[in-house]
């Protein structure tokens, strides 16, 4: 019987939740990656798992990315349906062939006659100066891919149904946390059927005067820009957490847009090629004539992620970069 | 079984006389199959790359029928033979080289991405070493699941220099999975010879350090590899012990057809050839009164049959719709299907071309390179008669000319 209560719970909490449950919903769900199990996994995310479900389930495996990801991808095409962690977005660029040339081609290269339902977990994000090998945002590398699906969950409910629902789908998904998220709470629904469909935007808060989309953490970000956007300048924003990449619920943006005739996308990845360079141009090739002011980006800054906290605090997206580009579609009118 | 360690290549025990005709007859079949398929080539039929497995076939028969029909194998992009010797319809397997709907992989994959589920065979594979960590997973599956299967993971020297051959062997030795890891030693990493790109070239021994002890056997005998690739799968099915077999070969052509072969002497390759496995074979089951004489002549003039209608299914399959494009992207379902997951195919109605597939001719502007790919396809006669000719000639002569007429027609976009 479905429930309506919830609990209240930290990011990272929400989602050992997802994974417990879906562990023991399906004996075919395993985990495999490195330091999830006597370690408790580098962040924490699969802490008591090892303990409630073994080694056979739970898997530590040595430093050997690109391997423990195609395996994963060999198991999922022969009857399992495995959870890989990579410790960081960082170190999916050593297995980027096995989850781009093979994970998300294998369906469609062989004739549709195999499925991939792997999902391969891994958390990107700025913010605890570690320099240029270990900050990076990744999203907009993955969303790139036909074949993959791409979720960037910003609130533990989200990340719970947003697990949930990537492990009981048939294709292969890039699940990406943040590291800045695993701590922050929220009231997550207790019911263990919680699935939050892809391709669903959510509207985090509504506005007649600009719209600004949030990916990853710089939801959060663009809530908060929001406030001071209300409270300070009379603008109000409505606020847009696409959830998913791919799928992507363009057309929640796009209705946002045909109302409030401005846009804002903040992400925290570079500007080149990014999640906001392509969005920009859907929207002006769908809304053209609905935009009173060009698309605006908040990016990342376009470099290696330095260590010095001054600079590291400056290289990545704020509440006054958001504001200041939001009231930049205001000027010049 | 005698032990594998102590048997001398070539004398292996043959079995039974219909087993040992039927493994003759598959070679035969990859050996024209593979001709053919060089010609096709050579016609604009068969585009991209084509890797030949001449020269190879007695690893690929030798080790496929030391399977059962429940093992997985899994292979490289040089993977026609064995789609063939699993069971594979060649008809399939060629229209897959033609570029046609009725390819096994619906003309998505070509040459390099042969599969077929339902003979467990889970693909040829383009990337060197990619198919390692799969071979590993597919292990991890049968053992989680509790199966007696084993998987066959073949691929070339070169693939032993890659990461994941070392990361991949680390694993299956640690968690005791059910996989044989076969090195067709071909000698060369395209045109790197094995002496130059290995430093270590007894390349059974390089799985030593990972856990993963070694084997060799003799490539060029089908009979030697089998027995060395069953007591492999046995090793891995009974004793959860994966190993490493190194088949020592040769390939007669060229890594693939764009190969102007100037990295080895015809001295070597004609050294090579007095060792071919089709001949080798036939000759045993001849002197060992298995076949009579002027029987493998029979068999190859059955088998170029069997290729040519192959060839005819292939040439007569249509083209993929162009409103199939964007088929097989995803799994649609709960999570794909609603939101714009392609941005051609926003929802499940739009699909490029489908508009444009029932226009007149002037408006189908969209798909002008697609009607002109058609087009193309048909012009060249597929002329079977010129080929068996040519297929039924001499090897040497005929390789000769199949390289002169590829050199002659390779445009750029073939050179390797």
């Amino acid at each position: 019987m479905a429930t309506t209560a919830t609990t209240t719970m930290r990011y990272r909490e929400a989602l050992n939740a997802a994974l417990r449950e879906e562990l023991r919903r399906d004996e075919k769900v395993m985990l495999m990656g490195e330091d999830i199990g006597v370690f408790n996994g580098a962040f924490k995310v699969t802490n008591g798992l090892l303990e409630e479900f073994g080694e056979k389930r739970v898997r530590d495996t040595p430093i050997s990315e690109n391997t423990i990801v195609g395996m994963g991808v060999g198991a999922a095409m022969t009857g399992l349906r495995p959870v890989v962690e990579l410790m960081t977005i960082n170190f999916s660029l050593l297995a980027t062939d096995q989850i781009i040339n093979h994970a998300a081609a294998i369906h469609y290269m062989f004739g549709g006659q195999v499925k991939v339902p792997l999902v391969v977990r891994m958390p990107q994000g700025a913010g605890h100066q570690l320099g240029p090998t270990h900050s990076h945002s990744w999203e907009a590398l993955f969303l790139h891919v036909p074949g993959l699906l791409v979720a960037v969950p910003t609130t533990a409910a989200d990340a719970k149904g947003l697990l949930k629902a990537a492990i009981r789908d048939d294709n292969p998904v890039v699940f990406i946390e943040h590291e800045y998220l695993y701590g922050q709470k929220g009231e997550v629904p207790d019911d263990e059927d919680h699935v939050v469909d892809f391709g669903q935007a959510a509207i985090r808060r509504e506005g007649d005067d600009v719209t600004i989309v949030g990916i990853s953490r710089q939801a959060l970000t663009a809530a908060k820009a929001a406030k001071v956007l209300s409270e300070e300048h009379e603008v109000e924003a409505e606020v847009i957490d696409p959830r998913t990449l791919r799928p992507l619920d363009l057309d929640t943006i796009l209705d946002s847009v045909r109302k409030t005739n401005r846009c804002v996308i903040v992400e925290e990845g570079w500007p080149h090629g990014g999640v906001g360079a392509n969005l920009a141009a859907l929207i002006q090739e769908q809304a053209f004539d609905d935009l009173d002011a060009p698309v605006g980006r908040v990016t990342g800054a376009d470099l290696p992620m330095p260590y010095s906290k001054p600079l590291e605090q400056i290289a990545y997206p704020h509440e006054p970069q958001v504001v200041e580009a939001v009231l930049a579609t205001f000027r010049d009118l | 079984m005698a032990d594998v360690e102590e048997r001398e290549s070539g004398t292996g025990a043959l079995p039974e006389p219909d087993v040992a005709r039927e493994w003759l007859e598959t070679m035969t079949l990859i050996r024209r199959f593979e001709e053919r398929a060089g010609e096709m080539y050579a016609k604009a039929k068969v585009g991209g790359f084509l890797h030949l497995a001449i020269g190879e076939e007695a690893t690929i028969v030798g080790a496929v029928r030391a399977m059962r029909d429940e093992d997985y194998l899994i292979s490289t992009y040089r993977s026609h033979g064995h789609a063939i010797s699993r069971g594979t319809n060649p008809d399939r397997v060629m229209a897959e080289l033609f570029g046609r709907k009725d390819g096994v992989s619906k003309g998505r994959g070509g040459s390099m991405h042969m599969f077929d589920l339902e003979k467990r065979f889970m693909g040829g594979y383009g990337i060197v070493g990619g198919n390692l960590p799969l071979a590993a997973g597919m292990g991890l599956a049968s053992d989680y699941l509790g199966t007696e299967e084993a998987t066959l993971c073949v691929f070339g020297d070169g693939a032993t220099n890659q990461g994941t051959f070392g990361e991949t062997l680390n694993l299956a030795a640690l968690w005791s999975l059910p996989v044989v890891f076969m090195v067709t030693n071909n000698q060369f990493g395209m045109g790197t010879a094995l002496e130059r790109h290995s430093a270590v070239t007894d390349l059974h021994r390089r799985g030593e350090g990972f856990g993963v002890p070694g084997l060799q056997c003799d490539g060029m005998d089908v009979v030697d590899t089998y027995e060395v690739i069953r007591e492999a799968l046995r090793r891995a099915r009974e004793d959860r012990q994966p190993t490493l077999v190194e088949a020592i070969t040769y390939r007669f052509r060229g890594h693939s057809m764009a190969d102007p072969e100037e990295y080895r002497t015809k001295e070597q390759v004609a050294g090579w050839r007095e060792r071919d496995p089709l001949k080798t074979f036939a000759q045993r089951l001849i002197d060992e009164g298995v076949v009579e004489a002027g029987e493998p002549e029979g068999i190859d003039e059955a088998m170029i049959a069997r290729v040519d209608e192959s060839v005819t299914f292939a040439d007569r399959s249509p083209f993929p719709e162009p409103e199939s494009l964007y088929d097989d992207i995803y799994v649609l379902g709960d999570q794909v299907g609603r939101a714009w997951y392609s941005v051609d195919q926003r929802s499940a109605g739009m699909h490029r071309g489908e508009e444009e597939r029932d226009l007149d001719e002037r408006s189908r502007g969209p798909l002008a390179e697609y009607d002109k790919a058609v087009e193309q396809a048909g012009r060249e006669d597929i002329g079977l008669d010129k080929a068996s000719d040519q297929a039924q000639a001499d090897d040497d002569s005929a390789e000769e000319a199949t390289r002169a007429e590829s050199a002659e027609g390779g445009d750029s976009m073939r050179k390797e």
